[in-house]
């Protein structure tokens, strides 16, 4: 087991780029147009490029790039899911991951410091273990540690038997990481524009045109926009603009907080998330400590919630992290999470034979951004789900064939 | 903290109460005769408007009682608390208090909502 070094707090953090992407004017009409300029949707116009030649596209974003769950996300990456459907997919983002800064040429800071996903009860113990055994038969990097071994790869963490919920033991995924989320929307942005893709920001999409079973383009806060194709990636969103269309589709969007403290010397080496006590910890490269929570009970669209939320989320941390009773909040903030019955993603094609979905990610689609750029592009450019994601299509709710993986999403909801 | 009004207990801290989803959704008529498709928008399909939700609520470290309201899920703030039972009101209301009779008789339901008040209380 490799053991990550603590390094100097923003020693590795590049310059503040100046200039990334031009603002166009929207033209008439695009062979795509791609609702929502989140991580996905960046990622999407990239590989639309770049796999299948198509530059005519458009990036419609109600507010500024990436300003969505993007800029609000604690950016955990793994692969550690239960179902071979989803390790397979998120496994295939993770070697996106380990290419990408070469790919984009542009510094995203992927840093590879392990997870660990902490077990509190027997039961969490068994599922942990089972997990375990799933990824390794999908040739995820995973093992089982016990308390001893959390101790050792995070030292800070108490691992004492005489707190509410003692640490049993954890899952452990060395490949797994954080990466700076801005500077993965930046990169993905920049290679875009520069390739000929419209950023068009301050543009809300508020509904379609169609003909028959096809749509024939958007509605905008700007005027209408011909597409060829629309791909949607406007997350909490979505319902909102499919309701439209007809297409119901089963999403919940519900408040998520995060957190950040102070900076501080190099306490926290790798990631530590809870599922039963309801916190995950990262230190950014900065120095901050990163944590994050379950989603707020009740559906929400207003990027905040409540505070209680976040006072269980701290008594959790200190509980887990004594060390962190010191540490001062400098900023909490909320996005907005869509929530699927069975927590995993909605992706593919709709009954409008040029839409294409893609929402559903919940708490959990940071780590997906270069994996479901890759695949929600050929979707779109095929007009067929790529493999990895078709497992993900809407009438999974229909057949039954659920992927259920709220075990494995790390995060209650 | 936001302050929910129970219609038995009055107003309580927001952390004493359980959320329960989209309210209204009536179990079917004739179950044997859905298909999957019908089924799958009972089991799985709720709205998920920005604005004015029917939502259930359940005030579990107090009364315990399950009730319903209309809460705007963009400002979050509740704009109408009724029972269980009482059809959705159409107009922003406050919530019924303790002194109202409980939800048994058919009339009740009427009662209790035409009692109310325009809220901008919370
Ligand atoms: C607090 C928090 C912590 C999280 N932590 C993690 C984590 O550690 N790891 C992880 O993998 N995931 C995490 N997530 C989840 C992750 O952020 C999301 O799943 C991911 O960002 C979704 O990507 P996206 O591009 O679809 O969404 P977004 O970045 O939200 O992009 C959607 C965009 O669509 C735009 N849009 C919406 N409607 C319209 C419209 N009508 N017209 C035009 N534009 C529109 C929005 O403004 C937005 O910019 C977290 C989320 C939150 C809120
Ligand atoms: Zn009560």
């Amino acid at each position: 087991m490799t053991r990550p070094t603590p390094r100097t707090p923003g020693a590795e953090l590049p310059k503040h780029p100046t200039h990334l992407w031009n603002s166009p004017e929207p033209r008439r009409h695009y062979d795509v147009v791609v609702v929502g300029g989140g991580g996905h949707g960046l990622a999407t116009a990239y590989y639309l490029v770049k796999n299948h030649g198509i530059t005519d596209v458009a990036v419609i974003e109600r507010g500024w790039l990436a300003g969505g769950n993007m800029a609000r996300n604690t950016t955990i990456i793994r692969s550690n899911y239960l179902w071979d459907e989803s390790s397979n997919f998120y496994d295939h983002a993770l070697d996106l991951w380990e290419g990408l800064e070469d790919d984009l040429e542009y510094p995203i800071l992927f840093s590879q410091r392990g997870v660990l996903n902490l077990a509190h009860t027997l039961q969490d113990v068994r599922d942990s273990r089972r997990r375990v055994e799933a990824n390794r038969l999908n040739r995820v990097d995973a093992e089982w540690v016990d308390a001893d071994g959390v101790k050792e790869i995070c030292p800070i963490v108490n691992t004492s038997d005489d707190i509410r919920y003692p640490v049993l033991g954890a899952t452990y995924q060395p490949s797994a990481g954080i990466a700076k989320h801005d500077y993965v929307a930046w990169g993905f942005a920049r290679k875009a524009a520069e390739a000929g893709v419209h950023l068009i920001q301050d543009t809300q999409v508020t509904g379609f045109l169609t003909e028959g079973d096809r749509v024939t383009g958007v509605r905008t806060s700007r005027g209408d926009i011909g597409a060829g194709r629309v791909a949607l990636a406007a997350a909490g969103r979505t319902a909102t603009l499919t309701d439209e269309l007809g297409i119901r589709i089963p999403i919940q969007s519900h408040p998520l907080q995060a957190l950040v403290s102070e900076l501080l010397e190099p306490v926290h080496p790798t990631v530590v998330m809870s599922n039963a006590v309801h916190v995950y910890v990262s230190q950014a490269h900065k120095g901050e400590l990163v944590m994050g929570a379950g989603v707020d009970a009740f559906n929400g669209f207003g990027q905040r919630g409540p505070f209680h939320i976040i006072e269980r989320q701290m008594a959790a941390a200190v509980e887990l992290f004594p060390v962190f009773a010191r540490a001062h909040l400098l900023r909490t903030w909320g996005g907005v999470v869509d929530v699927t019955p069975d927590a995993s993603p909605i992706v593919g094609l709709t009954p409008y034979e040029n839409l294409f979905l893609n929402c559903g990610w919940g708490t959990g689609g940071f780590k997906a951004t270069p994996g479901i750029g890759d695949t929600f592009a050929h979707t779109v450019a095929t007009g067929t789900p790529h493999p990895l994601v078709a497992p993900f299509a809407l009438d999974r709710f229909v057949s039954g064939r659920l992927v259920d993986e709220h075990g494995a999403a790390a995060v209650a909801h | 903290m936001q302050l929910i009004d129970c219609p038995w207990c009055g107003p309580r801290e927001e952390n004493e109460f359980g959320y329960g989803g989209e309210a209204h959704i009536a179990y079917p008529e004739n179950p044997a005769e859905l298909d999957d498709t019908e089924w799958a928008h009972y089991v799985f399909f709720r709205d998920n408007p920005q604005g004015a939700f029917a939502e259930r609520w359940v005030h579990t470290v107090g009364c315990r009682r399950w009730f319903n309201a209309v809460r705007d899920t963009v400002t979050y703030r509740f704009l109408a608390v009724y029972p269980i039972g009482a059809p959705r009101p159409d107009v922003p209301v406050l919530a019924p208090r303790a002194s109202a009779p409980a939800a048994a008789s058919p009339d009740h339901d009427a009662h209790a909502v035409a009692a109310l008040e325009p809220t901008d209380a919370r």
